[in-house]
């Protein structure tokens, strides 16, 4: 338990994947333009990652070495796959809104790179935990992002009204140009912070 | 396809719709190759290269095989098995016949096949309900909208060297900053067309 709380902290914090690692930076920066988008496509690629996990972890044995990266794709994009349909049935407008970035997660640096890293090398249970911390990870960052943006861009957090009328929202930060700039300021306060915990924690 | 619509393509793919500072597609080597300029070039070329011939490819599979068969929910692993096979083809056959070409390359040509914007400009021509011609079409030119951008952005980060930033900017962030500068200059290309 105390080490799925560790890998818990190491993927939400210290080895966050878009603010520490820097990759899956693709959709962070297209679905955070609001906290459901955000939302809804951090817990797709979560699911994805920890069904793959799972998967890989189970048949690391058994895949050979040479054409390890063609059975990880293939593995994903079943689950792609299948969470692509499965959004499309129940949750139709988040489909819409999301988009392309649904079947774009087949190729989300995050999965393979956890796949190659840890789900290849360590159990079953490790790797269905990792899958989650990771997951978890990635949803944070998106959340905080596009709290960020949807909260200055439009004035709303998910999609209720927080400011007043009288708020001129500036909506070139939820356009491209912003989501490019605020990934930037958010990357370097995160790792500002981390870098002060770590000095406080040595002394 | 008309000659003006080929050219409407062509503008929209390269200029209005820019992969990168518009789709937010190729991002992972884009922040990671453009440290320098020769890189970027060879990033560039790759890329333009595979997109095109998994456009044309991917259309082909598409319409003779999914289509035809009635298996659309196949889309996403038969196009990323297309594409991570061609890039591996290509690999094999530069290394036989073009060896010059395939020392230049180097390390990239595999990289492009977790590429986000290969993968996304397969599925973009699906979306476009775009035939054979217009497929290749958007598929080279959106490779050249990348080039270009990538070719911009390692100049500019070329000169962040002598830049005077905050510490705390330093590698990732103030890359991403400048990158926000330059989709912000990108984004007076929207409304352009051609007249018909």
């Amino acid at each position: 338990m105390k080490k799925f709380l560790k890998q818990l902290i190491d993927g939400l914090f210290t080895n966050n994947p878009v603010l520490v690692q820097l990759i899956g930076m693709c959709p962070t920066l297209a679905t955070s333009t609001s906290l459901k988008n955000a939302i809804g496509m951090g817990l797709s690629a979560a699911a994805v990652l920890i069904c793959s996990n799972v998967v890989i972890s189970v048949l690391r044995k058994i895949i050979p070495s040479k054409v390890r990266i063609a059975c990880y794709i293939v593995i994903i994009a079943g689950f792609v796959t299948i969470v692509d349909l499965l959004m499309q049935a129940y949750l139709p407008d988040l489909s819409v809104s999301l988009g392309m970035y649904i079947p774009l997660i087949v190729v989300n640096c995050i999965i393979l790179a956890r796949a190659e890293a840890f789900a290849s090398k360590n159990s079953v249970v490790a790797s269905l935990f990792d899958g989650i911390a990771m997951g978890l990870g990635f949803t944070f960052a998106l959340c905080l992002l596009s709290i960020f943006r949807e909260l200055i861009g439009n004035g709303t957090i998910y999609g209720i009204q927080v400011f007043g009328d009288s708020y001129e929202p500036i909506t070139v930060i939820v356009q491209t140009p912003g989501g490019f700039l605020c990934l930037g300021i958010l990357i370097a306060a995160f790792q500002v912070i981390l870098k002060k915990i770590k000095r406080r924690q040595r002394s | 396809m008309s000659f003006v619509e080929i050219i409407s393509l062509s503008l929209a793919a390269i200029l209005v719709e820019n992969f990168i500072f518009v789709k937010f597609l190729g991002i992972c080597p884009f922040i990671g190759v453009s440290k320098k300029t020769d890189t970027a070039i060879g990033m560039g070329l790759a890329v333009i290269f595979v997109m095109t011939v998994a456009s044309a490819a991917t259309y082909l599979v598409n319409q003779y095989i999914l289509i035809k068969f009635d298996l659309n929910y196949m889309q996403t692993v038969a196009f990323i098995l297309i594409i991570a096979a061609l890039v591996q083809f290509v690999e094999m056959f530069l290394m036989k016949m073009i060896p010059s070409l395939y020392q230049a390359l180097g390390i990239y040509l595999p990289l492009i096949t977790t590429n986000c914007a290969v993968l996304g400009v397969a599925l973009l021509n699906v979306t476009k309900e775009l035939n054979f011609i217009g497929s290749v079409i958007n598929g080279c030119m959106s490779g050249v909208g990348f080039a270009i951008a990538i070719i911009l952005f390692s100049t500019i980060r070329e000169r962040l060297v002598f830049a005077d930033y905050p510490k705390a900017f330093e590698g990732f962030p103030i890359a991403l900053v400048s990158a926000s500068l330059l989709s912000l200059a990108f984004m007076g290309f929207q409304g352009l067309t051609v007249f018909k």
